[in-house]
């Protein structure tokens, strides 16, 4: 596994448009962008609608996620190109999704949609259809995702990467600054974790930091490069950010997505909690 | 729920300026209002905060603790930054010019 099998530039993407094979799928948590200027033929997935049950706290099912991928024209075969806003946050938590099914070959765009906007790229608003396929997704590779009981163990066992900003971490603020502040009963973070924002490992213009300065990043934080590690946020987008940088640009194998995140977490009976900055 | 609205240049009815710091201002260049910018609120150390798009008319809005803050803006035909000082709550303008 190298960058280039799971990232793309913004210049290969737009050379590729229209390729056969190659689909475009543009992923957001606020589903407005796409319908006001999208990447030409690029289909869309809205991370509340479409990616969590409608009823229980959990992921659509195999048979949900098959028929989403059929509707939206995406076949097993296919090069799934997945981009967003908010400096692909939802679309690196689609990326992880997709490979939780068990598809084959996806791939972010480097930036996500910032990134293409900037270079000045095309955009239209025109609405995308594609042919129904017969989707089939694999079960859940659990290898991937971890859930509570898991995290509690890794307490001073395991690398705990918090991903949000040091005043979520520290228990001053329960969500980012220009978020609502929600969901959790209590502020702070998980006992033995290390902070690293997610910005971190991207540059301005969105993409990704280089493999040397992201190694370079997590190891001063204090990352244990001989461990397991699981990564962290809010409600499991930013630290999918981090998750793909770990597992699939460093290629650090046993990686996991806390999806639960602190929104679960900070709402357990029993726990440990820990407060204040990072030591 | 969103993340990176547009905001326009009124405040919601929830915020009271008389208790919050609000960073507000316009994105120009050469003198005209430009939309769509990444806007970037970067702390006193240069470490990142949030990011919003800024609306088509230019506008953006952040909520900010005391301090000193660089808002820079990312557009396709330029950068640009400024810097403000906000000691307490209030509106405080900041604008920012790109080229």
């Amino acid at each position: 596994m190298s960058r280039e099998d799971v990232l793309v530039t913004a210049a290969w993407s737009e050379e590729n448009l229209g390729a056969p094979g190659v689909v475009f799928v543009e992923v957001d948590e606020d589903a407005s962008a796409y319908d006001t200027g999208h990447i030409p033929g690029a289909v869309k997935v809205d991370w509340r609608k479409d990616l969590q049950d409608p009823v229980r706290r959990d992921f659509i099912d195999r048979a949900g996620f098959e028929k989403l991928l059929s509707a939206r024209g995406i076949a097993n075969d296919d090069t799934v190109v997945l981009y967003g806003g908010n400096n692909n946050w939802f679309a690196a938590y689609a990326y992880w999704y997709f490979k939780l099914y068990g598809h084959e070959s996806v791939k972010l765009l480097d930036g996500g949609r910032k990134k293409w906007e900037l270079d000045g790229r095309p955009l239209e608003a025109d609405p995308v259809s594609r042919p129904e396929t017969t989707y089939s997704a694999k079960d859940q590779d659990l290898s991937l995702r971890a859930f509570r009981e898991e995290v509690v163990e890794a307490i001073n066992a395991k690398n705990l990467v918090d991903v949000r900003s040091p005043d979520e971490f520290s228990g001053k603020l329960a969500a980012p600054a220009h978020l609502p502040q929600e969901q959790a009963q209590v502020k702070g973070h998980i006992p033995s974790a290390i902070n690293v924002p997610w910005s971190k490992a991207a540059n301005e213009d969105g993409t990704f930091r280089s493999d040397e300065e992201l190694r370079e990043l997590y190891k001063e934080a204090g990352l244990d490069e001989g461990k397991a590690t699981i990564a962290y946020c809010r409600i499991g987008e930013r630290s999918s950010h981090t998750w793909f940088a770990l597992r699939e640009l460093l290629g650090y194998s046993d990686v996991k997505n806390y999806d639960g995140s602190w929104t679960e977490y900070g709402s357990l009976v029993g726990v440990p909690v820990e407060i204040g900055a990072q030591n | 729920m969103s993340s990176c609205g547009a905001p326009d240049q009124s405040l919601p009815a929830n915020v009271d300026a008389g208790k919050e710091i609000v960073l507000t201002g316009k994105v120009t260049k050469g003198g005209e209002p430009v939309g769509g910018a990444f806007v970037r609120l970067l702390d006193s150390t240069g470490e990142f905060t949030a990011e919003v798009v800024a609306s088509d008319a230019g506008d953006f809005r952040f909520f900010a603790a005391p301090g000193d803050w660089t808002v820079r803006a990312l557009h396709r035909t330029g950068n640009g930054e400024a810097t403000v000082s906000a000691a307490g709550p209030g509106l405080h303008d900041v604008a920012i010019t790109v080229a």
